[in-house]
C-alpha cells in the first residue's frame, strides 16, 4: 500500500516542475484523481513539496467542494439535489440515503462499500428525483425505494466478493 | 502629505495611508475586530465601515487608501445603523454566556455590542455545534466563541510563521481549525500563546490551573511555595491599573504571601543559575570544538518548534533546562532537604508571561527521581491576577517585601532574561569572566536590546572574537538558521525568544498588548539593570552559596541531574 501510494505521489508531483504555490490546486485535482481522493499523507507531502503547511493544503482543500478526504465506497452514490430533483423531492432521497447508510454526505461507510456525494445536477431531469450508483441511474425513486436499492448493492457486493 | 474632510473636519493624510490609520492619527476612533497594526488588512469583520462621499456603498475604512479631499463620515446614522447589524449578525451565532466566560469584561465584542447600544437579539440564535478542544495543557480552543476576524490564524501563520491553525471550509460552514481538524496537542502548536492575546473574544484562552492552585493553598498538608518570572513583575500591576512598566516586584512578592504562598522565590534567582551552566557550557564548547552555534534554551515554544521542525539542529540547542524547570528541580531536592520537607507534600506553583510554560512543566522529561513534577502548576500573569482579584489583595495597601532564601536573591542580569537580548546580555557578562577572570567595566551590551527581531553583535572575549545573534518572534528564526544551514560560521551563540519582544510580550501577559505597553516593560527591566549593584549572576551570593553548598560547579554531576536535560525529535502534522 505504502510503497504503491510512494509511487503515485511521485507521478502525480514529478509532473511539477515549479514548486510554486500556484499549484497548489492543481496537484490536488491531480491526487484526487489518482486515488478516487485526496490521502491526508498526500497532503502533508504536498506540503513538503511545496513548502507549504499543512493546515494552509488542508484550508484550501476544504474551501472548495471538489476535493474528498475518505476514499470513494465500493459504490459511489451521487445524489442529484438539482433544480428538477429537488422540486421533486430529492431532499427526502438524501435523508434516507443518510439514514440508511448512517453517514453524512461526502463520507464513507466503515465496511467500505458505500460513499455519498451530493452532486449540483446530473442532468437527468426527466428522470428526477434520480440517484446513479457507480454510473448506473435509477430514476423517479421515493425515500421508501432506498432500503431495496441498497440491499441489491450489499447482496451483488456478496455474490462478488473479494474487494474492490 | 494631503487633507481630507471627516465629519466636517479638516485632517491631514499621509501618502499611502488607509482611511482607517488617518483617521486614527487624528484620534478620531473607529472600530475595528480584525485589524492587526503592521500587517497588510484582511477587512474579515467590516465593522470599521465609513460614509465616503461619492463612493456606492459603505467603505471598510481599514482597507481603502486615503484620497486627496475625500470626505467621509464616521459617525452617521447610515453608518451606525451598519454596524449596530454587523454586530447583531455577529451575536446570532455566538454564545449568550457573557457571565460565565473568562474574557467577560475584556472583550471586544462584549465591548462594542455596549457601546453600540445593542440591547436585544435581532436574530434568532444559531449556535453552532463544535465543540471545545481543552487537548493542550496550554491552550484552549472554543470555536463556538469564535468570530472569525483571523487575527489568530495570521499571527500563527504571518508573524510566528508556524502555521498550525487555518481557516477551514467556507461561507456558513467556516471554522478556524488545525490541518485534519485534528487537536491541538497532536498539531504543530507551540503554545506560544500570541494567538490568546489577539483573539477579540472568549474563542482562546489558556488552561486555566486556578482551582488547582485554589485548591492547594488551602490544603492544610500542602506546602505551596510560587517563584516568579523577570517579567511577570513588570506587567502584572496593568491588570490593577498601575502604568504599564510599573515594577512592583516587592508588592506582589506580599501578595503572593498575603494569599497563602507559604515561600516566595524568583525565577530570576534561577535566571542566574542558568547563566552558570549555560556560560559555562557555551565556554567549554568554544574550548572544546563541541557543536555551535550553541542555542538558548528558556524558551518552550523555541524547543517544541525546533523539535518539529528543525531537529537537526537540537544538538546545538544548551542542554540547560529552563529557568522554570531548574528552580522546580531544586525546590524538591535542595530546598526539601534544608527545610526537612518530604518532595511530594511541595505543591510548587511558577507564575509565568507564557503558556507555553503549561507545557513545558508537563513534559515527561520534567520529571524528578520519584515521578514527581518539578513544577506542579503554571499561572500566567492574567490567571495571578485573577487570583488576586478573587482573594481581594489591595496593590495599594500593601508594603513590598524581600523574597525567600534560599531562591530569592538575583542580579540584574537574570531579571534581564524578561526581555529580548537579556539571555544574552547576561550569557556575555558571565562568559567574559569565565573566560578572562575579570567583570566587564561597562556590562551594558548594546547591540542585545531593543525590539528588533533579528539582532547581532560581534565582542572580543580575550582573544577570542565571538559572534553573537539574538532572535525574538519565532518567525525570525528561519532566517538565521537556514544561514547556518548553508555554511555560516561566524556565529557563537543564538539566543531566541519565541514572542515578539519576548517575555514581556509573551502570551500570557495582560491582554491588549501594544507596542508602547511592550516596551515600557522592557524599558523598566533595563532601568531596574541600570540602578543596580548586582549586576552579575556570577556575583549572586546566593549562587556561590548553592553552588559550594550543594551543586559543586557549573556542568558538575549534581548540575547533570537536576539542571540538564535533552530533547529529542517530534512527530507531529506540519
Amino acid at each position: 500500500m505504502k510503497k504503491q501510494f510512494d509511487r503515485g505521489m511521485g507521478e502525480v508531483l514529478g509532473k511539477y516542475q515549479d514548486k510554486s504555490r500556484e499549484n497548489l490546486i492543481p496537484i490536488l485535482q491531480d491526487v484526487q484523481e489518482r486515488f478516487g481522493y485526496v490521502p491526508k499523507d498526500a497532503i502533508t507531502r504536498i506540503g513538503e513539496f511545496l513548502g507549504l503547511p499543512s493546515s494552509k493544503i488542508y484550508g484550501v482543500a476544504t474551501f472548495y467542494n471538489q476535493f474528498k478526504f475518505s476514499p470513494p465506497g465500493r459504490y459511489h452514490i451521487m445524489v442529484c439535489r438539482g433544480t428538477a430533483c429537488h422540486v421533486k423531492g430529492s431532499a427526502l432521497i438524501l435523508d434516507a440515503l443518510l439514514r440508511e447508510l448512517r453517514i453524512g454526505a461526502g463520507q464513507t461507510t466503515r465496511d467500505g462499500l458505500f460513499s455519498i456525494e451530493v452532486v449540483a445536477c446530473i442532468g437527468a431531469c426527466g428522470l428526477a428525483p434520480v440517484i446513479s450508483v457507480n454510473g448506473e441511474f435509477h430514476a423517479k425513486l421515493s425515500a421508501k425505494d432506498i432500503p431495496g436499492i441498497i440491499e441489491s448493492y450489499r447482496e451483488k457486493a456478496r455474490i462478488e466478493g473479494g474487494s474492490k | 502629505m494631503f487633507d481630507i474632510n471627516a465629519n466636517g473636519r479638516t485632517i491631514e493624510a499621509r501618502e499611502g495611508d488607509t482611511i482607517l490609520q488617518s483617521l486614527e492619527r487624528a484620534g478620531i476612533k473607529v472600530p475595528t475586530l480584525c485589524h492587526m497594526n503592521g500587517l497588510a488588512p484582511s477587512g474579515a469583520c467590516r465593522i470599521c465601515v465609513v460614509e465616503v462621499e461619492g463612493a456606492r456603498g459603505l467603505i471598510p475604512s481599514c482597507s481603502y487608501p486615503a484620497t486627496k479631499g475625500m470626505n467621509i463620515k464616521t459617525n452617521s446614522k447610515r453608518v451606525i445603523d451598519a454596524r449596530k447589524t454587523i454586530i447583531g449578525l455577529l451575536l446570532a451565532n455566538h454564545p449568550d454566556d457573557c457571565l460565565y466566560c473568562v474574557r467577560n469584561g475584556n472583550c471586544e465584542l462584549q465591548k462594542l455590542a455596549e457601546e453600540y447600544g445593542v440591547r436585544e437579539r435581532r436574530y434568532p440564535v444559531k449556535n453552532s455545534s463544535v465543540g471545545l478542544d481543552i487537548t493542550s495543557p496550554s491552550i484552549v480552543r472554543d470555536p463556538a466563541k469564535c468570530i472569525l476576524c483571523g487575527k489568530c490564524v495570521r499571527v500563527c501563520e504571518e508573524i510566528q510563521k508556524v502555521s498550525a491553525i487555518d481557516f477551514v471550509r467556507r461561507g456558513s460552514k467556516m471554522e478556524v481549525c488545525t490541518a485534519f481538524e485534528q487537536s491541538l496537542n497532536v498539531s504543530s502548536c507551540i503554545n506560544c500563546g500570541q494567538c490568546v492575546t489577539v483573539c477579540p473574544t472568549g474563542a482562546l484562552r489558556e488552561k486555566s490551573y486556578l482551582q488547582e492552585v485554589h485548591d492547594a493553598l488551602h490544603n492544610p498538608d500542602l506546602v505551596v511555595v510560587a517563584q516568579h518570572a523577570p517579567a511577570v513583575s513588570v506587567s502584572v500591576a496593568e491588570e490593577f491599573g498601575f502604568k504599564s512598566g510599573a515594577d512592583v516586584n516587592g508588592v506582589f512578592t506580599t501578595a503572593l504571601r498575603e494569599i497563602g504562598f507559604k515561600h516566595v522565590f524568583e525565577t530570576s534567582f534561577s535566571a542566574d543559575l542558568t547563566i552558570m551552566e549555560e556560560a559555562s557550557e557555551l565556554v567549554e564548547r568554544i574550548k572544546n570544538g563541541g557543536t555551535l552555534p550553541m542555542m538558548t534554551s528558556c524558551s518552550p515554544g523555541w524547543i517544541k518548534y525546533m523539535e518539529q521542525f528543525y531537529p537537526e539542529f537540537l544538538g546545538n540547542i544548551s542542554s540547560c533546562k529552563s529557568p522554570q524547570q531548574m528552580l522546580g528541580a531544586l525546590i524538591k531536592s535542595y530546598f526539601a532537604k534544608q527545610t526537612d520537607t518530604a518532595p511530594e507534600k511541595i505543591f510548587s506553583v511558577s507564575i509565568m508571561p507564557c503558556t507555553a510554560k503549561k507545557f513545558e512543566a508537563a513534559r515527561s522529561e520534567m520529571t524528578g527521581k520519584k515521578g514527581l513534577p518539578d513544577i506542579d502548576a503554571v499561572l500566567t500573569t492574567r490567571e495571578i491576577a485573577r487570583l488576586f482579584k478573587l482573594c481581594g489583595v489591595n496593590m495599594n495597601a500593601l508594603k513590598p517585601s524581600e523574597a525567600d532564601t534560599p531562591f530569592g536573591r538575583r542580579s540584574s542580569s537574570g531579571k534581564l532574561f524578561g526581555a529580548s537580548g537579556g539571555v544574552m546580555e547576561a550569557a556575555i557578562r558571565t562568559a567574559n569572566f569565565m573566560l578572562t577572570g575579570k567583570d566587564l567595566t561597562h556590562p551594558r551590551i548594546e547591540f542585545a536590546r531593543g525590539m528588533d527581531g533579528i539582532k547581532e553583535g560581534k565582542i572580543k572575549i580575550g582573544d577570542l572574537g565571538l559572534g553573537f545573534a539574538i532572535v525574538n518572534g519565532i518567525g525570525n528564526a528561519p532566517k538565521i538558521l537556514d544561514q547556518i544551514k548553508n555554511g555560516r560560521k561566524d556565529i557563537h551563540f543564538i539566543e531566541v525568544m519565541t514572542c515578539p519582544g519576548g517575555c514581556i510580550a509573551g502570551g500570557g501577559q495582560p491582554l491588549n498588548n501594544d507596542q508602547g505597553r511592550i516596551k515600557a516593560r522592557m524599558a523598566s527591566l533595563y532601568s531596574i539593570d541600570n540602578n543596580e549593584q548586582l549586576r552579575f549572576s556570577h556575583r549572586n551570593p546566593e549562587i556561590l552559596e548553592i553552588y559550594e553548598k550543594f551543586l559543586g560547579k557549573p556542568l558538575g554531576e549534581k548540575s547533570h541531574e537536576l539542571l540538564h536535560t535533552h530533547y529529542s525529535k517530534r512527530n507531529v502534522l506540519r
